[in-house]
């Protein structure tokens, strides 16, 4: 079984010419291995965050640094020169899936293996029978093998996202930075995504950071949670201390906003679905 | 619903709302205008149509019936003008790719995108039939002066076209690609293209049928193919003989039109 990443976020500060910070001096550390949630508001940074680790967006000037594993994403507001290489260890998985809806399942998820193959073969789009294999590899353990050769625009939400989180597998992604993937998916699909990142994390101590817009998804499927208001990191602990009581100081009238929107919050504290999620979680913490 | 009813009706009409009629009222009366200048510029005499028509008439018999005796050499030309089509299409697309992706404002910085568009602009401005006097010059008379002409023209427009369809592609699929590790070409061939392809191919097509169309006619200037012939016998008052050329090239255009508009349809 192969390691995880760690990552390491050091005074990260960006904003975006608003006087409000988008992102205020964000500490962040996660050890190689840690499945963690990344909670907080609309508008409270929680994009901004992940695409900084991915080194999409470039910090402010001289602040912070990013660091997964080893390899230095980004420091003093530079992102690293090599950093098309970098990313090829940290997999991300987006709220739109990000799929490139006219080519075939299988050629979005060998996509992942583009730093592996030669130009000269990538460019035509030709792929040996080994890398076809794993792709197919990945397929299968997203459940979804059977699809392999439809174009991606054809399949469900729930299927794209379970293509990317296997391009992610085939990128040999050592940590899988995943951007509120459940946010446009129906309840059933969106636990079954949850799933299949939760058993990733299990089984091949990839580091999963999983932003999520509802707190009961992440007291559910993550030990860790750590949570955004304006850009500034206000909590960072475990999800099962995040009750009704602290969810309030942290966001006022805004929370009802991260609970279900139909429900109440002490209705989802109560929900005995999510008691029960609380338990495989903490026990294998 | 409930609440625009408590909405005074003023409250709805947006800011500077009257100052649009009156901007308006001002372009018309501009485009009026224009349209006098024009008519003294342009020489406009519609009365001489209706003045003339007896010698309109004559002209007009004259075509009638087409005189097809050299039906062998006008096909054998016509061939050769879609032949000019075909190559001067071909290159364009080739070269329009490159151009196209390094004109689009989302793929490459300003300061490539500005000048490789102002490059693209002067193809454009200048039409095909200028440049296939210049290209006589250079290589003579015949088809493959007419290619060079048709080739610089149609990679100015389908560049232009094809940066059009990149520029609305949809960046997320893109980031996606990026997201891999993967170096910027293969940010493209796997982000982009497949987006804009059937774009593309129907831009190309369409751009095809309208070179047969221009091929006809920088052969007038002596680029090869039909235009030369039809040039021939106008020169010469040969109007039955125009008549036949004419319908031919009609045909050819036509029945080309209609199997691309086809083709097009199965990219869409
Ligand atoms: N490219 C940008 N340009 C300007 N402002 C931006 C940009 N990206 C984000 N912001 C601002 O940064 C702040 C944080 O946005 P971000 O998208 O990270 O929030 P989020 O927590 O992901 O919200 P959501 O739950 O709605 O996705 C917001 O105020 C947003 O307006
Ligand atoms: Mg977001």
């Amino acid at each position: 079984m192969s390691t995880g990443s760690s990552l390491s976020v050091r005074g990260l500060s960006k904003s975006f010419g608003a006087p409000q910070l988008a992102l205020s001096s964000v500490d962040l550390d996660i050890r190689p291995g840690e499945m963690v949630a990344l909670i907080g508001a609309s508008g409270s940074g929680k994009s901004t965050l992940l695409r900084h680790i991915s080194g999409f967006v470039a910090a402010d000037a001289g602040s912070g640094e990013v660091k997964v594993g080893e390899r230095t994403m980004q420091s003093g507001g530079r992102i690293a020169r090599d950093i098309r290489h970098l990313r090829t260890e940290v997999g991300f998985v987006f709220q739109q899936f990000n799929l490139v809806g006219r080519l075939s399942v299988m050629t979005n998820v060998l996509a992942g293996l583009l730093t592996r193959v030669p130009a000269w073969r990538s460019l035509v789009m030709r792929f040996t029978r080994e890398e076809k294999a794993e792709a197919w590899r990945a397929l299968k353990s997203v459940g979804i093998e059977n699809l392999a050769w439809q174009r991606a625009s054809t399949l469900s939400g729930g299927q794209q996202q379970r293509v990317a989180i296997a391009r992610a597998l085939v990128q040999r992604a050592r940590i899988i930075l995943a951007d509120e993937p459940i946010a446009s998916l129906d309840p059933e699909s969106a636990r079954n995504v949850m799933e299949i990142l939760a058993r990733i994390n299990r089984e091949q101590g990839i580091t999963v950071l999983v932003s999520l817009h509802q707190v009961q998804f992440a007291r559910r499927y993550c030990v860790r949670t750590v949570a955004l208001r304006l850009g500034e990191v206000v909590y960072d602990g475990p999800s099962e201390a995040l009750d009704a009581k602290l969810l309030r100081n942290l966001y006022g009238a805004a929370v009802e906003e991260m609970l279900d929107g139909t429900e109440t919050i002490d209705a989802v504290m109560n929900d005995p679905v999510v008691a029960e999620g609380l338990r495989p979680a903490a026990a294998s913490a | 619903m409930t609440q625009a009813a408590t909405i005074p009706p003023g409250a709805l009409s947006p800011p500077g709302g009257p100052r649009r009629t009156l901007a308006q009222a001002f372009g018309w009366a501009v485009f009026a205008l224009v349209l006098l200048w024009a008519w003294k510029g342009a020489d406009m005499r519609p009365l001489d149509l209706w003045k003339d028509s007896g010698n309109m008439k004559v002209f007009l018999a004259e075509f009638f019936p087409p005189d097809f005796r050299e039906w062998k050499s006008y096909l054998r030309e016509m061939i050769v003008t879609v032949h000019i089509a075909v190559w001067g299409t071909v290159l364009a697309i080739v070269c329009a790719v490159p151009c196209g992706l390094l004109s689009s404002s989302n793929i490459v910085p300003w300061w490539v995108y500005q000048p490789v568009r102002r490059v693209m602009d002067a193809c454009r401005a200048i039409n095909e039939m200028v440049f296939a006097m210049l290209f006589i010059v250079a290589v003579g008379l015949g088809p493959f002066a007419g290619v060079l002409a048709l080739w610089i023209h149609t990679t100015g427009t389908l560049a232009k076209l094809f940066s059009e369809a990149v520029e609305a592609i949809d960046p997320r699929p893109v980031e996606g690609v990026r997201a891999t590790g993967s170096s910027a070409i293969e940010e493209i061939v796997y982000g982009v293209i497949p987006q804009v392809m059937p774009l593309w191919i129907s831009y190309s097509l369409y751009r095809f049928e309208s070179n047969v169309r221009s091929a006809s006619v920088v052969g007038m200037v002596g680029a090869g193919g039909i235009g030369v012939i039809l040039y021939e016998v106008i020169r010469g008052f040969e109007y039955a003989q125009t008549c036949a050329v004419m319908l031919i090239i009609i045909t050819f255009v036509s029945s080309i039109d209609l199997i691309s508009a086809r083709v097009r349809k199965l990219f869409i």
